[in-house]
């Protein structure tokens, strides 16, 4: 067994297992803290593949921004009925539906995939390919345009976060 | 690192024991430097209060931290009956988790990394920004109004602060044209003025904005609103003892020396002393250059802690309306304006234009820092001879001289 294999063996039985913790936790913020250990395990197997840069953007965003707000907003709330979560057995039944039906679409796909593993011939890194994407170097596809709308949409939900946020002035009577 | 292990071990294991080696190499580091910085911290701030600070244990007081140590193992470990004790646990270990993650892709000299990756400032910028959950969970986990007030202020501080943190980073990469911290730090190679510090004015203002960022992301003072002791008794860590209350120390003096080294590598000429104008390694073989580099790189990183705790024990602590004010209003448009500007002068800037930048700002800050540092070691003004009064008071009697004619 290669250390590769042994690797994502380790890194695999670490992610789903702290995922199961996330469904079976009553608790909101150890929900949180066993998705934080998903997280971290899927961005470890994005580095184990190689593709840093996914990795990294995946630590970044859900593990220091998303969870991190996840967390603030639950401490703020978690009383109540939120403090310990019961799930109903029609709850379970549905999920337990939704999960195996996930899990047989993903199975079937990955045993039709066909091909082998590339071999160890080094990846681009996140310079050449950024740039290949926007069109700067010679590629069949550009995604210029793309990238400009999703920017200024960022841009635009910016902006009216910052405006429904704002400090409400009284009207002058 | 070079492949020190292939030659003694077979293919998969000598990944295995290179990975060990440089682990137990960061994890040394990050504890000689807390253990050091702990020490000098108190001496610093003993100095500027007018006092010794530790004299009694070893020379100078050096092993005042060995003392503490002892101290706080020796202490009781315990947690509040309310808390999770779970959370209340783990809390610690996932912020020292965080802070030694970040020195994984740093570099301390030309090939002297961790692991080398190609986005490594990305990487350590997210890494170091995942240390506030330790500290978000130990308030949360505490059960203690002042912890989770606490740990709340640090969340809205440090999510705040990432933003013109990770600005002020773009913009030597603006320069440098790459995330990979090896290749930043070797196209500064040589003498002073190549540094990224000097190629602009844009990236010598956003040090200045990087560092004050970096200052309030360690939670350290005049930003430290998370431990507030003069209102929240100790902040987050209000319900710790013992050995996990010295795990966040150890985690925020770790993540303190991984962001200096960031500033350094981004900013002040990564392992390059500035005096040599070729690459150590390259002329004196690995392993002498690779001393000289690690040498200058640990130096740099200490001078800019010992800012740090100069700064701490300089300014008063702002309020968190102020903290945040400075952030969202100044530090944030400032730092876009920077990005902004860098991106122009790096268009648009003739040669003879960049040229003359470098050599003003260098020159320059050597000027300032000569004459700053003159101004520091100039002679006391209390010496006035024996039987005289200094400064305003010079020829003035004095209880000794007033009955003498």
């Amino acid at each position: 067994m290669s250390l590769d294999v042994a690797l994502f063996a380790v890194l695999a039985a670490v992610t789903a297992g702290s995922a199961v913790g996330v469904v079976v936790s009553r608790n909101v913020v150890r929900a949180a803290v066993w998705l934080l250990f998903t997280l971290v395990g899927v961005s470890l197997l994005y580095f184990l593949l190689g593709a840093e840069f996914v990795g990294a953007a995946q630590l970044i965003v859900y593990v220091g921004g998303t969870l991190v707000l996840v967390v603030f907003g639950v401490m703020l709330t978690a009383q109540g009925p939120l403090q310990s979560l019961r799930t109903r057995p029609a709850e379970w039944a549905v999920g337990g539906v939704l999960g195996a039906a996930l899990f047989g679409l993903l199975a079937a796909v990955v045993s039709g995939a066909t091909g082998t593993p590339g071999d160890d011939k080094p990846l681009p890194g996140a310079g050449p390919l950024g740039l290949g994407f926007l069109g700067v170097t010679n590629t069949p596809v550009a995604y210029l345009l793309p990238f400009e709308i999703v920017s200024v949409h960022l841009l635009v939900v910016l902006i009216g976060a910052a405006y429904l946020a704002r400090a409400k002035r009284r009207a002058k009577p | 690192m070079p492949p020190l292990w292939s030659e003694y071990l077979p293919h998969p294991w000598d990944l295995v024991a290179a990975g060990v080696t440089a682990a137990a190499l960061i994890f040394a580091f990050v504890g000689a430097s807390a253990f050091l910085a702990i020490w000098a911290e108190r001496k610093v701030s003993g100095r500027m209060q007018d006092r010794l600070g530790p004299t009694r244990v070893g020379p100078l007081g050096l092993l005042q931290s060995l003392a503490d140590g002892i101290k706080l193992v020796s202490k009781e470990d315990h947690a509040p009956a309310g808390a999770d004790r779970f959370l209340f646990r783990l809390a610690p270990y996932l912020a020292f988790c965080a802070s030694f993650c970040g020195f994984l892709a740093l570099p301390f000299g030309a090939g002297v990394v961790g692991q080398p990756l190609g986005v490594a400032a990305f990487f350590v910028l997210a890494v170091l920004s995942a240390e506030v959950f330790g500290v978000v969970l130990a308030g949360y986990a505490s059960a203690s109004k002042w912890s989770l007030f606490g740990g709340v202020r640090e969340a809205a501080q440090v999510v705040s602060y990432e933003v013109p943190r990770a600005l002020c980073v773009v913009v030597p990469v603006c320069v440098a044209g790459t995330l990979d911290l090896n290749a930043v730090g070797n196209q500064q190679a040589g003498w002073v003025w190549n540094w990224n510090l000097f190629h602009d004015p844009f990236t010598f203002l956003a040090f200045v904005i990087f560092f004050i960022t970096a200052t309030a992301s360690c939670k350290r003072a005049p930003f430290d609103l998370a431990e507030a002791e003069s209102e929240l008794v100790a902040g987050f860590h209000t319900e710790y003892s013992g050995f996990r209350w010295s795990v966040f120390f150890l985690a925020e003096y770790g993540s303190m020396f991984a962001v200096s080294g960031l500033a350094a590598l981004l900013f002040l000429g990564g392992w390059h002393t500035g005096f040599l104008p070729f690459e150590p390694t390259a002329e004196w073989g690995f392993w002498a250059g690779a001393v000289v580099n690690v040498a200058a790189f640990i130096g740099k990183c200490w001078a800019l802690v010992l800012v740090m705790m100069w700064m701490r024990w300089s300014l008063p602590r702002l309020r968190i309306d102020q903290v945040m004010m400075t952030c969202l209003q100044y530090f944030l448009p400032i730092s876009c304006v920077l990005l902004v500007g860098v991106c122009l002068w790096q268009l648009l800037a003739p040669a003879w234009l960049t040229a003359a930048t470098r050599y003003v700002l260098a020159f320059g800050s050597a000027t300032g820092l000569v004459v700053m540092l003159a101004y520091a070691f100039r002679a006391p003004p209390g010496d006035a001879g024996p039987g005289r009064l200094p400064g305003a008071w010079a020829g003035r009697p004095t209880p000794l001289t007033a009955g003498r004619k």
